[in-house]
């Protein structure tokens, strides 16, 4: 961090986007965390639905078996509702840019707003073809509409890639300087793209992507093998989703210990948080489980030397602590901590259900057959969507307090505007009835039998 | 500061993203405004089935201009953004309550059949039709009449988007969205071959444009007494050819919509909307806000550039495949099928071979190679390379693994 950035901390920003006073702060985030919330298991099925979609239909392409289109079919419909929901979830994200962190953006809109303006294109394109596709059943040769399924598939890809470079250009700014409170020599391209912590949030998010799909899509279809239903359609649902989960889920185990190495050398106090480490310490030890009280965490299984040995590989490495930074500026450790344990606990869970998975088919050629890996399969999809949510409750808690890792203050960014409260509750209230909502109206459609598939309204 | 001209490029965009959702996604609000007035028995179920249908493959596509819109704007003029987005959050959040509700409703209707529950999401989804253009027009009439001062939302009262003008472009707004989505729908009905269907529109819209011309004509005697500089440049100043387009091509298109020509009349309707709007952004040249013209408020050079690069590329991938999807959707092709046409369900297996599935060797070495270049690597290039391997893992092991558990 240079010193104009110091300095720029210092004296404020830019006049006119001096800090204002906010009573919710808290309010904000937590508006802000529901949000993203909502959003971010969409994004799972925008990443990584459309392959899935996609291979379907090769197959049936392939082997002229209708069990395929009728899949291909029937789950294009529900990516284009999710579509449409992650549209509308994703809008109020955009909003809320300016709605809770006008200072943010104001100040910083130059520097990574071209993320979300490449992004708006990708997402563009997206639209496009997912409405072309969706709606191209029958009304295109099978060529055209298999092609038009591809740009789905890497717009998925872009999308979260913009976005994610913005978010990691908030844990890692770079490309600008500060001169009194005012942002200079911007250079948009290095701060997004030359940013070497872009790839490991990337790759850790994408590979979550397939987990939360895989996961969820099985779980579904896990649910009705309990229920009696086991047809061909089903062992097909349930075969593709849950052979590309249990793949990625155990590529995510060497991408997510790359991760973590990742925030020990760039963001070491996120890392003490996630540990729950009070001191610099030499050979520092791992806890699992426990609560962080005091400075030490209590009630945990301590492994001496561990965390060293993970973070940098070797016995006695010295792993920096809470204590190299004021309270003030320490994020809230057992927030941190908890969402990091439970990430990698579930994380730790999928990889053994995988295993299981992978095992019975390579020895024995077909899928497990006891009742229990069918209900372990059903707890599987919301323990993947929980697993995600933590993962980004390290992330982003971890950087508290501030919004641009060491240049801007969370507190620094808020709005001036009353009305949080207001916003956040009507929010909430709006969230929680469209979720009820959906969840009635997918009930309905799973009564619905399956030869009585109307033609798409 | 950065030259007049390359400052004043993405404003432009900005300005044709706007003119692009007002005159395409302001149809789907439209239409959304018809279900609520669509008239009791069947030709009123039929006229809410019409509405609805016709934002079927679009509306995503439609509603990405707002999102277009916010981005380039914030990106290019980060301090203008930033404080219209504060001291106009009001009208901003019901927006985005509004275009909440608005797609839960569209997307459950599809999953609902029982006429109850129709209608409960019939209203909601007509009344967030409603709130939408009616808090993004008082938005702009906020920002029209220099309510909306530079900061952090110290602009933050309810006079700001609620005084007497703001509301008025508001109220016009929604006018205006009903009209054009008349005109398209009536066009849409005509190609099908629904005569009943198109009058009835005909006559929607035969009410809704002539009120949206009357209320602004309204609108500019509240401007008059507002914003008398906006004013004069109205109706004397550089907008004042874009006000004469908006009036022939106003006229023109209920003389169009008159006689039964209804795919001109689509056109010529969306020109009079877009001429409007052109109009305002040359009324309000240069000034952004009260004290903060484009050249102050732009983005430094680099920046900018960007933008300029960003928007001329995604627009070369994004112009040709809108093209493509509108050619669809209004020749026809999203149109329902006859029931007559077979169902492809029908074709029999033939059980061509697929390619040789790649042997597992590959999937468990990629997997060894890329764990082990993530683990034990300190090098970026390495960790690339770790990620390709990893990535062959889970695709070689899918072709390898998948088949197999797949029924015959």
């Amino acid at each position: 961090m240079s010193l104009a950035m110091v300095l720029g901390v210092l004296s404020g920003f830019a006049d006119a986007f001096a800090p204002a006073h906010q009573q919710y702060l808290l309010e904000a985030r937590q508006m802000q965390a529901l949000s993203f919330a909502v959003h971010i298991p969409l994004v799972c099925f925008g990443i990584s639905f459309p392959a899935m979609v996609l291979f379907t239909e090769v197959r049936w392409l392939r082997t002229g078996d209708p069990v395929y289109l009728e899949l291909a079919r029937r789950w294009s419909r529900v990516m284009i509702g999710l579509f449409g929901v992650g549209v509308i979830t994703g809008t109020i994200l955009s909003f809320e840019m300016g709605l809770l962190w006008p200072n943010f953006t104001g100040t910083f809109g130059g520097v990574f707003g071209l993320g979300f303006a490449i992004e708006g294109f990708s997402f563009f394109v997206e639209a496009i073809f997912i409405g072309v596709y969706v709606y191209g059943w029958n009304r295109l040769s099978p060529r055209t509409h298999l092609l038009s399924g591809i740009p789905i598939i890497i717009t998925g890809f872009t999308g979260s890639l913009m976005v994610i470079a913005v978010n990691a250009w908030m844990q890692n700014p770079g490309g600008f300087t500060l001169s009194h409170g005012k942002v200079v020599d911007t250079n948009p391209w290095s701060a997004l793209f030359g940013n070497p912590y872009l790839w490991h949030e990337l790759v850790h998010m994408y590979v979550a992507g397939y987990m939360v799909t895989g996961f969820v899509l099985a779980g579904v279809y896990a649910v009705a093998r309990l229920r009696g239903r086991w047809g061909r359609y089903e062992r097909a649902a349930l075969a593709i989703p849950l052979t590309i989960a249990a793949l990625a889920s155990i590529a995510q185990a060497p991408i997510g210990d790359w991760a973590a190495r990742q925030v020990a050398t760039t963001q070491p106090v996120k890392l003490a948080a996630m540990e729950g480490l009070a001191t610099t310490t030499r050979g520092a030890p791992e806890h699992l489980l426990g609560w962080f009280e005091n400075g030490e965490v209590r009630f945990g299984l301590r492994i001496p030397h561990m965390l060293s040995l993970l973070a940098f590989h070797s016995w006695n490495a010295e792993v920096q602590g809470l204590d190299t930074v004021p309270a003030s500026r320490q994020p809230p450790v057992n927030v941190v901590r908890a969402s990091f344990q439970i990430m990698v606990g579930i994380g730790t869970l999928l990889v053994l259900l995988s295993l299981f998975t992978l095992g019975v088919r390579l020895r024995l050629r077909r899928l497990p057959e006891s009742p229990w890996f069918y209900r372990a399969l059903v707890l599987a999809g919301p323990l993947a969507v929980v697993a995600l949510i933590a993962g980004w409750v390290v992330t982003e808690v971890g950087r508290q307090p501030w919004v641009v890792y060491h240049v801007m203050l969370t507190e620094a960014a808020v709005t001036g505007a009353p009305g949080i409260p207001v916003g956040y509750g009507t929010l909430a209230a709006v969230y929680a009835a469209v979720a009820v909502g959906l969840g009635w109206m997918l009930w309905r459609l799973a009564k619905r039998p399956l030869e009585l598939e109307p033609e798409s309204r | 500061m950065s030259s007049p001209v390359l400052s004043a490029i993405p404003m432009a965009f900005v300005l044709a993203g706007i003119v692009l959702y007002a005159v395409l996604a302001g149809a789907d609000f439209g239409a959304g405004f018809w279900t609520l007035l669509s008239g009791p028995g069947e030709h009123g179920e039929e006229i809410r089935e019409t509405a609805h249908h016709s934002m079927g493959p679009v509306w995503e596509a439609n509603h990405v201009w707002l999102i277009f819109v916010l981005t380039v704007f914030w990106t290019a003029y980060p301090a203008a953004f930033g404080s219209i987005a504060s001291s106009l959050a009001a009208p901003l959040f019901i927006a985005g309550i509004g275009i909440v509700l608005r797609g839960a409703a569209y997307a459950l209707r599809s999953g609902t059949t029982r006429p109850r529950e129709d209608v409960l999401l019939d209203g909601i989804f007509a009344l967030s039709s409603i709130l939408v253009p009616f808090a993004l027009g008082t938005m702009v009439g906020a920002i029209a009449t220099g309510r909306v001062p530079v900061g952090n939302a110290l602009g933050a009262h309810l006079r700001t988007w609620l005084g007497v003008t703001p509301a008025v472009v508001g109220v016009i707004a929604v006018a205006t969205a009903a009209y054009l989505a008349a005109v398209y729908l009536a066009a849409d009905c005509t190609r099908r071959g629904e005569t009943r269907l198109a009058d009835s529109f005909r006559a929607r819209a035969l009410v809704a444009g002539p009120l949206a011309g009357a209320l602004s004509v309204a609108g500019l005697v509240a401007i008059h007494h507002s914003a008398p500089a906006l004013y004069h440049e109205l109706v004397a100043g550089r907008a004042l050819p874009a006000v004469i387009v908006s009036v022939v091509a106003g006229v023109a298109a209920i003389g169009l919509v008159l006689t039964r020509r209804f795919e001109p009349a689509r056109y010529v309707a969306a020109l009079a909307l877009a001429a409007v709007l052109v109009g305002w952004a040359l009324a309000q040249w240069p000034r952004i806000l009260p004290g903060l013209d484009v050249r102050e408020a732009a983005a430094p050079h680099d920046v900018l550039v960007a933008v300029i690069v960003a928007v001329l590329g995604g627009g070369a991938i994004v112009f040709p495949s809108l093209a493509w999807l509108f050619r669809l959707s209004l020749r026809g092709s999203f149109d329902p099928i006859p029931e007559t046409e077979p169902a492809p369900l029908s074709e029999p297996p033939s059980h061509a071979p697929g390619p040789p599935a790649p042997t597992g060797r590959v999937a468990i070495a990629a997997l060894v190679v890329g764990a082990g270049l993530l683990i034990f690597s300190d090098a970026g290039a390495l960790h690339g390379v770790g990620v390709v391997a990893l990535f062959v893992f889970v695709v070689s092991g899918f072709l390898w693994l998948a088949p197999a558990l797949l029924p015959d």
